[in-house]
């Protein structure tokens, strides 16, 4: 019960510093939002067609919620170990799972916020149709999908200083969102491109949240990708905290 | 008395460096003790072995009977950043809530302000705070959740006098009700403000335990420079524990006694100018004894 109630006060403090620079929320929550405006809506063929206007949305979503993952993620770890705030927190009594969750929350809540505004535009200005059951099991794909982003960020954030961080954190957000056909359907791809696209944890997320909303069938490759990252990068983000701790206080 | 924290046979290393070799303490609840040491003696590490943030090489760190790298010990331990840590967009009542919420009986809010003289600083953001303001919000937070143990980690580095006056008197009330307190310093003038029980220590182990006056009387070092013509008569002069020539000609002489030190180098009828006197800081102080064979181990 403490942990949990511990991590909300640890989220809700969070998020407090983060609503304190507006525009760092304001840019998470219009971001994707300006994206679907500008790429989508003017594309007749995409926005008239209810499938792909759905998936089109779907994607854009995804971009909201792995774009806010990396960059709360790798950003906020790397600027909080270069804080002498962080070793003070650890002093407290409260345990590290609390701590982590309370990231968890925090970066979730708004990732999760900035979905709202690509979805009402998305029912606004294009053809895209969901039930709300439909967008509802779609949200926690979402969820679910947000977990390799959310790890690949706090590698970046150990493994790099702040300055670094921001540039490999636009470098891997922009190369996955193209490369998982989050910008490009990857029906457009030339046959090598959607092969290896099927290796990103944006193009597997793409399919599962599609999956969940529209249904039809889920390749192998979906989940075993995303099992696969999700492993992956929770092994690496592990051995990068603990290698971490011994360094940073040399 | 109890004890509130024993370090037992303890060393940390960080790679090539022996930040703390074989070190064995116990502090006992009651009074304020201070730990004395030039930057780099061990001071901070041996902190933040009890403050659960390192593990030790070799030997145990005990803390209120547990280990400190348990959560739950913790509860009973007041830290405070050892920088001006604290998050700028919060503001300062909100930091106060913020720890508050880690322990079960925590002094409210009105309370803690007005102990640290913080009150009228409530609303305003912590990045808009004075140097000062941000030290006495640091040293209240290790306040707030009534510990059994304070760790106060070079808490007035960098204040002015009056600033440093305010911030002593405030952790001198709360040990008086009940807060044992151990505080970090190079500064020896700040461990003579403080402290009752002293511990020196210098490359990573403990140099001296003891009274404040016995220490005093080991490491109170004053420097006097002067400018002489005939520099080799100072080494001889009473009191004179050292002497070093300096860039600009002058000389600068380490005494136990400036004083005497000085009285004597004025009825010797030496031609000196320039004459100025200063206490040594610790690392200075410490430079000098440990310069000396018979001194390697006080």
């Amino acid at each position: 019960m403490t942990t949990l109630r511990l991590a909300a006060v640890h989220g809700k403090y969070l998020l407090l510093e983060t609503t304190r620079v507006p525009i760092a929320v304001i840019s998470a929550l219009a971001f994707p939002a300006l994206s679907l405006l500008f790429f989508v809506v003017p594309q007749q063929v995409v926005a008239t067609n209810p499938l792909y206007a759905t998936q089109a949305v779907i994607s854009m979503a995804l971009f909201a919620v792995m774009a806010n993952a990396l960059f709360s993620f790798g950003l906020g770890i790397a600027e909080d170990r270069e804080k002498p705030w962080d070793p003070y927190l650890r002093t407290l009594p409260v345990a590290g799972v609390s701590r982590v969750l309370g990231y968890v929350f925090s970066t979730g809540l708004i990732g999760l916020v900035a979905v709202l505004p690509v979805i009402v535009l998305g029912a606004i200005f294009t053809a895209a149709e969901a039930s709300v059951l439909s967008i509802l099991a779609g949200l926690l794909a979402v969820i679910v999908s947000a977990l390799p982003f959310m790890l690949i960020g706090v590698c970046i954030g150990y493994s790099l200083p702040a300055k670094a961080a921001i540039a490999v954190v636009q470098i891997v957000m922009f190369g996955f969102a193209f490369a998982g056909g989050l910008f490009l359907p990857p029906m457009l791809f030339a046959p090598w491109l959607d092969t290896l696209s099927t290796f990103f944890p944006s193009r597997q997320a793409r399919e599962l949240v599609i999956w969940a909303v529209q249904g039809g069938d889920l390749h192998p490759w979906v989940w075993l990708g995303m099992g696969a990252w999700i492993v992956g990068t929770a092994v690496l983000a592990l051995f990068l905290y603990r290698r971490d701790e011994g360094r940073r206080y040399r | 008395m109890t004890t509130l924290a024993r370090l037992d046979h303890v060393t940390r290393r960080f790679g090539d460096v022996t930040a703390l070799d074989d070190v064995s303490l116990e502090i006992d609840s009651g009074r304020i003790v201070g730990l004395l040491g030039p930057n780099g003696a061990g001071k901070t590490t041996m902190l933040s072995l009890l403050q659960g943030l390192r593990r030790p090489t070799a030997g145990t760190v005990e803390l209120f009977g547990g280990s400190p790298s348990d959560h739950r010990t913790r509860v009973g331990l007041g830290s405070t950043p050892q920088e001006t840590a604290l998050p700028p967009t919060l503001r300062v009542g909100e930091v106060i809530d913020f720890v508050s919420t880690h322990f079960p009986n925590p002094v409210p809010r009105a309370e803690i302000a007005d102990e640290f003289g913080l009150t009228e600083l409530l609303k305003r953001q912590t990045g808009a705070l004075s140097g000062g303001q941000k030290r006495r919000l640091s040293v209240a937070l290790a306040f707030v959740g009534r510990p059994k143990l304070v760790l106060l980690d070079e808490p007035t580095t960098g204040l002015d006098v009056d600033a440093r006056r305010t911030l002593w008197e405030a952790v001198r009330r709360q040990n008086a009700v009940g807060a044992t307190v151990v505080v970090t310093s190079h500064y020896l003038e700040e461990i003579e403000a403080l402290a009752e029980r002293v511990i020196v220590i210098g490359r990573g182990r403990v140099l001296a335990d003891d009274t404040l006056d016995a220490v005093l009387d080991q490491v109170g070092m004053r420097m006097v420079r002067l400018t002489t013509d005939a520099p080799d008569a100072l080494t001889g002069l009473p009191g004179v524990v050292s002497t070093r020539a300096e860039d600009d000609g002058s000389h600068t002489l380490f005494t136990r006694d400036a004083d005497e030190t000085v009285t004597a180098l004025v009825t010797s009828g030496l031609p000196f100018s320039g004459l100025g006197v200063r206490g040594a800081s610790l690392e200075e102080a410490f430079l000098t004894l440990t310069a000396q064979p018979e001194l390697e181990m006080i």
